[in-house]
């Protein structure tokens, strides 16, 4: 590829003239330009992920609610949840993922150093265990998706993980009012309806406030199960609605405020929280999925000993090294704002 | 005083030279053996910057042609253009009476495509794809670019950006028309216009390969800039050229991708429904599932990219002026320096001055302030090059080439439009002047005549190392003189219409009683677009005439340029130098220095010489 352009690797000192790493003829980061090539491309791959991240300040800022993310991101496969107090795990299988793909980061380092050693078998090692932990964590994402997508229905354009903002009761089937309290700030999930259990809990959820406690929409009292073949769709009933596309809305009474006394039914959440989320951890996905990819390629020529006849050595795990800590960067943040924040 | 020094060019390269070992590892290029790794598929930068400039003024032609169609039916709307409908077929609509008119949706095409490939196909590709893959190499005494292989990548994936916006013009419902800016909800709702559908689809694809495109030239120029030039070329002996190229590289950089944020987010929009940049909205009276959405984001992550872009465009062409004016003028450009400074200090101020292009679109007004300030602030590095151009011409023994006389048409130019810049950048005065052909005036002349003017004073004077053979200067001065009174003739009357408030992107005025007697003045502007579009046809012929007919080369270096690549042969091969790369001992600026009339990079430092900076 690049090798037909000659590095000016080795610098000649002459008489009167200043020599240092800026004065030509020399590499002033000693960085050869494969490596200062990659920085430029992940210089410029920041500022497409900073696009991203201020499309989602603006849209999460113009949104009155947003979901709180323990909330949201309480489950894990296995039933694993189950074992948490309230069967809830929240933000535990996220810290997993993350974890995984932190460690991969560090085997890499492993490998690159092994590169510097001339240890083949050793890069090929460290490069292997990096390899697992890439493919671990889009194992996990694509269980979170698979659970988001199938069992929470949320999608690009709707999204089920609601905020309330009153303080209310909810009703019972015969319009009288439940002992069933909320307060703002509480989260709630609309579930489908006849898709009431499952990932999505169905227990009143921890919300991320302390003393709070959230709600899950679906009344627990009825008839899931054998439900799947009869989902209702477009019925009004005192204590829920069920909309066109069969999500069961619970209606509410309002017990503080301006609106005290009147009925109202939970409303989906802010649309953008989907369709952010799937965009930016896709993409960063995409990075990830591109990063094993090319760590398997570079692998397998690392292990066919390509890189031993070559007169820069291993800098080619060197370059993907730097991709793959870059990526790792990226989900820090994405980890805040989709997880934390 | 130091006498006189005398030197032996090829005595001196040869033995002070910097071996590279190049011609150890390189017996007989491989690369170019056959015609189609020569001529088409070829990672020599020399050859790359020939495909970008003749890519660059095919794209002009179309664009250039496309503005007469709708100047036409500005300034004469009401004749008939039946005698079009050959070219533009359905778009032309004939009435009975045998009358054609340019249909609306496809005025509006128009303009936006003018738009769209002026300033990316023309201005940036064109120009900073050229002059960055001719000179840098030359310029800084290195062999190729860093990865000749991403080098010859680069001009392919704007080959193929190229070729999905031009078969976009042959769509049925036409190329995307609204607007080159590609704001929502026009951009996002494929059913907002007839454009908005296909059209918008292949221009956003076109859009994403012009990105890879860039960011594959820029990655490459900075690399090579910072890591490949020759032995002694310091940073601060580097031509304002490379300078120049080197900050649009990075402008590019850190621009482009921003943009393709925001165009993924559009595709999303547009194909899965999401609400990113739309919100409540009706089209045809039914209201759309969106929700949430801000169209002002997305003109934040447009003009993010958007405003750096100017400077993108306008850099290369100061960078290459800078060059023209002191080669031409026999003098050290004035104020080296502060070039450089005001260089760096423009690429970092066009980050942060993008909102100026918003006033008037619901931004916070408290927010406008800031965006003022620093779009003003950056008239003082501005200022200070047309202060250090000038001051190069004042004294000089100016030798009136073609290549000279669009170089002091840039100064002329850039002055002229970048006033009417200070105006633009107030906010109050926005409230008046925005949208109207205030704006057209002001953009046209600052970053598109002047920016013309650089690649123009660019390819008259290097013309030579491209091919060989020079341009014809007779042509080459008619062609100045009739587009320099030209463009002023298009431009400087709108100036007028705008303060008017004659509003820019009308198909037409006649149901406007207030801008009725603008249309003698319409009438003029067209016909002087007219006669300049001409005399841009009689640079193309000159152009390609001189490549096989021009007079030849017949020494290295026919202006007496510092620079290293007049050192190379004159048809050189990949590599550029047969033997040794030439060693630098001093500035690119030395002319008229102690009784010579230059004294090449090349050249050490005499006994008792001081080094000039």
């Amino acid at each position: 590829m690049a090798t037909d352009t000659v590095l000016h690797d080795d610098v000649h000192h002459k008489d009167g003239e200043n020599t240092d790493a800026w004065s030509g003829a020399a590499q002033p980061f000693e960085v050869s330009y494969g490596k200062l090539m990659m920085w430029y491309f992940l210089l410029s791959d920041a500022f497409t992920f900073a696009g991203f991240l201020i499309a989602y300040g603006t849209l999460r800022f113009s949104s009155p609610t947003w979901p709180v993310p323990d909330f949201v991101f309480k489950t894990a496969p296995f039933g694993i949840h189950e074992w948490f107090p309230g069967g809830h795990a929240p933000l535990i299988f996220v810290t997993f993922m993350s974890f995984l793909l932190i460690i991969s980061s560090v085997t890499m380092v492993r490998a690159v150093q092994e590169g510097h050693r001339e240890n083949k078998n050793g890069v090929v090692y460290w490069m292997i265990l990096t390899i697992i932990g890439g493919a671990g964590f889009l194992g996990c994402q694509a269980w979170e998706w698979t659970n988001l997508i199938a069992h929470e229905h949320m999608t690009v354009n709707r999204n089920p993980f609601g905020t309330h903002i009153d303080h209310g009761v909810y009703l019972n089937a015969d319009g009288t009012e439940s002992s069933d309290i909320f307060k703002p700030g509480d989260s709630f999930l609309i579930h489908k309806d006849g898709h009431g259990h499952g990932h999505g809990g169905d227990h009143g959820a921890e919300a991320g406030h302390g003393d709070g406690h959230g709600h899950d929409a679906h009344d627990d009292g009825h008839g899931h199960g054998a439900a799947h073949d009869n989902i209702r769709k477009d019925v009004d009933l005192k204590h829920e609605y069920v909309d066109k596309e069969g999500f069961v809305h619970r209606k509410y009474k309002v017990t503080e405020g301006r609106d005290v006394g009147v009925v109202k039914q939970e409303a989906f959440g802010p649309k953008s929280f989907g369709a952010l989320f799937f965009f930016i951890t896709g993409f960063h996905g995409f990075h990830v999925l591109s990063g094993v990819v090319f760590l398997i390629i570079i692998c397998l020529n690392v292990a066919s000993g390509l890189y031993v006849k070559r007169r820069n050595g291993y800098e080619m795990v060197e370059k993907i090294g730097l991709y793959w800590h870059f990526v790792d960067l990226v989900w820090v943040f994405v980890f805040l704002v989709f997880y934390l924040l | 005083m130091a006498s006189v020094t005398t030197y032996d060019e090829d005595l001196l390269i040869k033995e002070q030279g910097y071996d590279d070992h190049f011609h150890e590892h390189h017996h007989g290029d491989k690369y170019q053996s056959g015609f189609i790794t020569h001529y088409i598929f070829s990672m020599d930068h020399k050859i790359i910057a020939k495909q970008f400039l003749i890519t660059g003024m095919f794209w002009a032609l179309i664009g250039a042609a496309m503005s007469i169609i709708f100047r036409l039916q500005l300034g004469f709307p009401e004749e008939s253009m039946t005698w079009l409908k050959p070219i533009l077929g359905k778009w032309i609509v004939v009435n009975d009476a045998g009358i054609g008119t340019l249909a609306p949706e496809f005025y509006y095409a128009l303009v936006t495509m003018h738009g769209t490939i002026i300033v990316f196909f023309v201005l940036t590709a064109g120009l900073s794809g050229t002059f960055s893959n001719l000179l840098i190499p030359l310029q800084i005494g290195a062999r190729d670019m860093a990865s000749p292989m991403l080098n010859m990548f680069s001009y392919w994936f704007f080959f193929l950006a190229g070729l999905v916006m031009f078969l976009s013009l042959f769509l049925s419902t036409g190329p995307f028309s609204g607007g080159w800016t590609a704001y929502p909800p026009l951009s996002a709702l494929p059913q907002a216009s007839s454009g908005s559908g296909a059209g918008m689809t292949m221009w956003i694809v076109s859009m994403v390969f012009f990105v890879v495109s860039v960011l594959l030239g820029g990655i490459n120029y900075i690399t090579t800039v910072l890591n490949l030039r020759t032995k002694g070329m310091t940073m601060w002996r580097m031509p304002l050229t490379i300078w120049a190229f080197f900050v649009t590289a990075i402008l590019g950089l850190l621009s482009f991708p921003v943009l393709v944020s925001g165009l993924l987010l559009l595709t999303l929009d547009r194909s899965l429904g999401t609400s990113f940049y739309l919100s409540e909205i009706f089209v045809n009276g039914q209201a759309l599932d969106f929700v949430g959405g801000s169209p002002i984001l997305y003109q934040h992550l447009f003009w993010f990219l958007g405003h750096p872009e100017v400077y993108i465009i306008i850099l290369p062409a100061m960078g290459l002026v800078s060059e023209v004016l002191s080669v031409h003028a026999r003098k050290p450009i004035f104020g080296y320096k502060a070039m450089v400074y005001s260089i760096l200090a423009i690429g970092f101020l066009s980050f942060i001055v993008w909102a100026h292009h918003m006033f008037m679109s619901g931004v916070n007004p408290f927010i406008s302030n800031f965006f003022v300030i620093f779009t003003l602030i950056i008239a003082v590095p501005s200022a200070v090059k047309v202060f250090n151009w000038i001051t190069t011409l004042y004294g000089g023994n100016i030798r009136f080439t073609s290549a000279m006389l669009f170089a002091i048409g840039f100064v002329s130019m850039f002055i002229s439009g970048g006033l009417t810049g200070i105006f633009l950048g107030n906010s109050a005065i926005d409230i008046q002047m925005h949208d109207t052909y205030f704006v057209v005036a002001h953009f046209h002349i600052v970053m598109g005549i002047a920016a013309f003017f650089g690649m123009f004073a660019g390819i008259y004077n290097w013309f030579p190392k491209m091919y060989g053979r020079f341009m014809n200067e007779t042509l080459g001065r008619i062609h100045f003189w009739g587009t320099m009174i030209g463009a002023y003739a298009i431009f400087w009357p709108m100036h007028y219409l705008g303060m008017a408030g004659v509003p820019r992107r009308y198909y037409k005025f006649d149901s406007f009683d207030t801008f009725s007697h603008f249309a003698d003045m319409n009438k003029f502007i067209t016909i002087a677009a007219i006669i300049v579009f001409a005399l841009q046809v009689l640079f193309v012929i000159n152009f390609f005439y001189s490549i096989w007919y021009g007079k030849k080369m017949t020494t290295k270096n026919p202006w007496g340029a510092t620079t290293l690549e007049w050192t190379t042969p004159i048809n050189a091969g990949h590599g550029n130098w047969e033997g040794n790369i030439p060693t630098v001992h001093r500035w690119a600026y030395d002319y008229g220095k102690d009784g010579n009339e230059f004294i090449p990079q090349y050249v050490p430092l005499g006994e008792n010489e001081e080094e000039s900076h």
